[in-house]
């Protein structure tokens, strides 16, 4: 079996090693990755659990009682391949801090308030289309200590699997405008001018909600087959 | 930008036209992924086999370390495998559907001390390239802070004949074999240790696929 899946697009991914953010230092590895062939194993991942998501993990703002505090949004796009086709029934895993820049995680030191009507975790899956759409609250910026004065720029994190271990991916959106983008070396770790500007979501008059919510954009392209795959010998 | 002051206009249709790179998982991903401490409902958990599935039960720990043997209690390790007769739960292989209900995919987070765990069963065989057959593995992707984009690795297992003759480890430097084979315990039989070392003396081998 030859390549199944193409290899060439990955190039827009960081390096492991990106010493602004300190953190990976000591967590990159030193040696070389290994090339290797792609096999049954790699071409096919798990596509369980999708099956159980319902609509209302898709809203973020009816998880409690109450309202939460902040800026209601919604955030909508397509998951496609990278031949452009979308990739359906794919599951997208969202977390996020609340309004105010503070995770519901017991090691979050930030002290900003935490918001009773907000958590910050959601699900969808992918229409037939490619299509997802989660409605939320706009994060918070906050601060870590990765160097002198650094906050983080307001950031969803997505989780996606597409049809196989190799399209895997966990990345974070962005806002426009963020004027904290230049000091932000996660951010940063991505060199590709292009590959960058793609984490950050567009606003979207069309998904923007008269009296109620604005719309955000934010499609996400996986890794693709090789257009003309070659055929696996048969060994039955 | 004020020409849209009451704009009939659509939001641009542009299809991107790069992959989508990747981001750190970052520290405070549990409540989502692994929210067994938290409210969240669960999708995914540590144990491959609580549908009821046929095979070897098997535990396989491990512990994860950075570049000064240091404890990563911040990761997420997910884990990809074939079922005892070595077929995956997926459409695309087409040899016919996994046994008994098993899913083939868990999820992990290291503790404290960087420990993970899975309970699963012993995977089967599955074809490599070329009409080859692969000894019983397991893939592997590391997530976690600190780690702009994860690692895939694999788990083989001690004592495999076949592992002698599988494509893929004749890939690796043979002295580097060694951290990619989980170590049966020498009380318990069903436990292996497989430690993920991220960087420095004994780094885990790390693929590019």
């Amino acid at each position: 079996m030859a390549d199944v899946y193409r290899r060439e697009g990955t190039i827009v991914h960081p390096k492991s090693l990106f010493a602004d953010y300190r953190s990976t230092v000591k967590r990159a590895p030193q040696q070389p990755k290994i090339i290797i062939p792609q096999t049954l194993t790699e071409a096919t991942g798990p596509v369980y659990g999708h099956e159980s998501v319902t609509d209302s993990e898709a809203d973020l703002t009816r998880q409690h009682d109450g309202e939460p505090l902040g800026e209601r949004i919604t955030v909508s796009g397509r998951v496609l391949d990278e031949n452009g086709r979308p990739v359906p029934n794919t599951l997208l895993e969202v977390w996020q801090a609340n309004a105010g820049g503070r995770y519901v995680h017991e090691r979050d030191q930030h002290p900003a308030p935490l918001d009773p009507n907000f958590t910050g975790a959601g699900r969808v899956v992918t229409d037939a289309e490619g299509r997802y759409k989660f409605v939320t609250i706009k994060p918070g910026a906050y601060p870590w200590r990765n160097h002198n004065n650094a906050w983080r720029p307001a950031h969803i994190h997505f989780s996606l699997f597409g049809p196989s271990f190799l399209t895997r991916i966990v990345t974070q959106m962005y806002f426009p405008g963020d004027p904290l983008f230049p000091y932000d070396p996660i951010y940063n770790g991505i060199t590709d001018e292009k590959a960058r500007q793609a984490l950050i979501a567009l606003f979207d008059w069309d998904n923007t909600t008269p009296e109620w919510a604005l719309g955000y954009r934010f499609d996400i392209v996986l890794r693709g087959r090789n257009a003309t795959p070659t055929e696996e010998p048969h060994h039955d | 930008m004020t020409e849209f002051l009451y704009p009939p206009t659509r939001t641009p249709e542009k299809r991107p036209d790069v992959l989508t790179a990747s981001q750190t998982v970052g520290p405070f991903f549990h409540y989502m992924l692994t929210p067994h401490d938290y409210p969240t409902r669960q999708l995914f958990t540590n144990d491959l086999t609580e549908n009821g599935v046929a095979g070897d039960r098997i535990v396989i720990e491990g512990r994860v370390t950075d570049g000064d043997g240091e404890a990563v209690p911040d990761a997420v390790i997910e884990i990809w495998q074939a079922d005892s007769q070595g077929r995956y739960a997926h459409p695309d292989d087409k040899r016919g559907p996994a046994s008994n209900n098993f899913r083939g995919f868990g999820r992990s987070a290291t503790d404290k001390d960087g420990v993970f765990k899975f309970v699963t069963v012993k995977p089967g065989a599955v074809p490599g390239v070329n009409g080859a057959t692969q000894a019983p593995h397991i893939a592997v992707n590391v997530l976690g802070r600190g780690m702009l984009i994860h690692l895939v690795t694999r788990i083989y297992f001690e004592g495999e004949a076949t592992n002698a003759t599988d494509g893929i480890l004749a890939l690796v430097p043979a002295e580097r074999r060694s951290t990619l084979i989980a170590r049966r315990d020498t009380k318990n039989p069903s436990l292996y240790r497989f430690d993920i070392r991220l960087q420095g003396d004994g780094e885990t081998v790390f693929f590019d696929v």
